[in-house]
């Protein structure tokens, strides 16, 4: 899996992109979970999936987890990308 | 031959899923083995046989009015819980003669599947409006954010299906005033008695322990609902078919067995219930979703992060739990459940657990003792 930048192109927002597309849910919520650690608090991480599950569970993972679920976007492939503040 | 040196207790299959399908009634089984030799003939013919299948009928219709406290005019016995929501809903959708204009419709985010197909399928074919409404984080239909409507037809369930929540059927009437109300009584008929105001209500036998392939359309006399479908010369013109008389008069017997037990029934089970709902509440990373406590009785969901929906499903089947997911990749559609999403609820990871009027508060401990190393075995596969 690639962690790219991607300051631009994403409606806005800014931060770092997991690349989920094509993985099958849970495995988004996992890498989310891993990546969130090395995100600065207060700062976006952005997860890309192509799995309808995540619409859904990125929202619930911010708050059972007490991160901030900012919104969804979509990449210029049309993809959806969901968008998480770091809190804790 | 002698019986293999197991322990029987503790190598019986416990079946957790009686929300899917319950297993027969014992006076199921009675009456239908009894019924399916006396049963067989066309109701409708006047000599001694069709008088007797008759009888049976009859019989299947009083027995279900009354436990259901409803007219036995009321009744009608489909080929299914499905067919009796197609056929009640769609009744009360289908476009005035007179002017050629379908009825609104107004229902929850959480109807079962065969509400939101039928109401899906009336919109396409007569153009019916259709709007839906939001349920609070616990599933419960929210009467605050009820989008503004005129619909004429409400469609609401007793009770969910899936994370047992009960819906609040009388604030809702008076919120839209309809002059026609839908309940979706599939999930609650037996355990619940039936919400006041109805028009139109479904149930499913096989989910009170009568057998499948029975489902009730009751009509309140005196309502606008009308057949949608083609006319049949049966005895009932509410449906269509040869009726299964022996099916019918089983699942009339398991109805009645099932109100009279309710009382003892819905105590144990909600304190078995309250019991899972606590425990599984302390393990790491789940969220137990639904009404705590306006619930039905026999039934809650919980979901645990980072764990794969399916192996949790088969991973308790080897430990010999069967229990119901509304993950995304247990389902067919390979869609996380509607109700799940529309709540808001992780739907990952997920769990339906359901007891049957045989499991033990034995069967319950063991499932709790399973639990947690079957949940963390999955997530150690993840490393997580």
């Amino acid at each position: 899996m690639s962690i790219a930048s991607d300051p631009d192109g994403l409606g806005g927002a800014d931060g770092l992109v997991l690349d989920c597309r094509g993985m099958r849910c849970p495995r988004p919520i996992i890498e989310l979970a891993r990546a969130i650690t090395g995100v600065e608090t207060g700062a976006l991480l952005g997860v890309a999936a192509t799995d309808g599950a995540a619409r859904v569970d990125v929202p619930a993972w911010c708050r059972m987890t007490g991160q901030e679920y900012v919104g969804e976007r979509a990449a210029p492939d049309d993809v959806p990308v969901y968008w998480v503040r770091r809190l804790t | 031959m002698t019986e293999p040196a197991r322990d029987q207790r503790s190598s019986r299959p416990v079946y957790l899923d009686d929300a899917g399908s319950e297993p027969l009634h014992p006076a199921a089984r009675e009456v239908l083995l009894a019924a399916l030799d006396r049963g067989y003939a066309d109701p409708r013919r006047l000599h001694g046989a069709g008088r007797d299948a008759r009888l049976l009928l009859d019989n299947a219709r009083e027995a279900t009015a009354d436990a259901l406290d409803v007219r036995p005019d009321e009744v009608t016995f489909t080929a299914s819980g499905t067919d009796a929501v197609h056929r009640g809903l769609l009744g009360l959708l289908h476009p005035d003669p007179a002017t050629g204009l379908a009825p609104g419709l107004a229902h929850s985010a959480v109807e079962h599947s065969s509400v939101l197909h039928a109401a899906r399928w009336a919109q396409g074919a007569w153009g019916n409006a259709v709007a839906e409404a939001p349920v609070t984080p616990t599933g419960c239909l929210d009467l605050g954010r009820f989008p503004a409507t005129d619909a004429r037809v409400l469609a609401l369930q007793a009770a969910n299906h899936e994370v047992g929540t009960v819906q609040p059927v009388s604030e809702a009437r008076e919120l839209v005033d309809p002059d026609s109300l839908f309940v979706d009584a599939c999930a609650s008929a037996g355990r619940l008695p039936l919400p006041e105001g109805w028009t139109v209500a479904a149930a499913s036998a096989h989910k009170w322990g009568g057998p499948a392939g029975v489902g009730l359309l009751l009509v309140r006399r005196r309502s606008r609902w009308r057949s949608p479908y083609p006319l049949d010369d049966r005895s009932d013109p509410r449906a269509s078919g040869f009726e299964n008389v022996p099916a019918a008069l089983a699942a009339a017997a398991a109805l009645q067995a099932v109100v009279s037990e309710r009382a003892e029934r819905d105590a144990r089970e909600r304190a078995l219930i309250d019991l899972v709902r606590e425990r599984v509440a302390g393990l790491p990373d789940v969220e137990v979703v639904g009404d705590a406590h306006d619930r039905l009785p026999h039934l809650v969901t919980f979901s645990f992060l980072y764990v794969d929906g399916e192996a949790l499903v088969t991973e308790l089947d080897r430990h010999g739990f069967g229990i119901a997911s509304g993950s995304a990749c247990t389902s067919s559609t390979l869609a996380p459940s509607h109700v799940l999403a529309a709540m808001g609820a992780l739907t990952h990871g997920n769990v339906r657990l359901s007891l049957t009027r045989d499991t033990t508060a034995g069967d319950v401990e063991r499932f709790l003792a399973v639990l947690p190393g079957v949940v963390a075995e999955i997530r150690a596969r993840v490393a997580w």
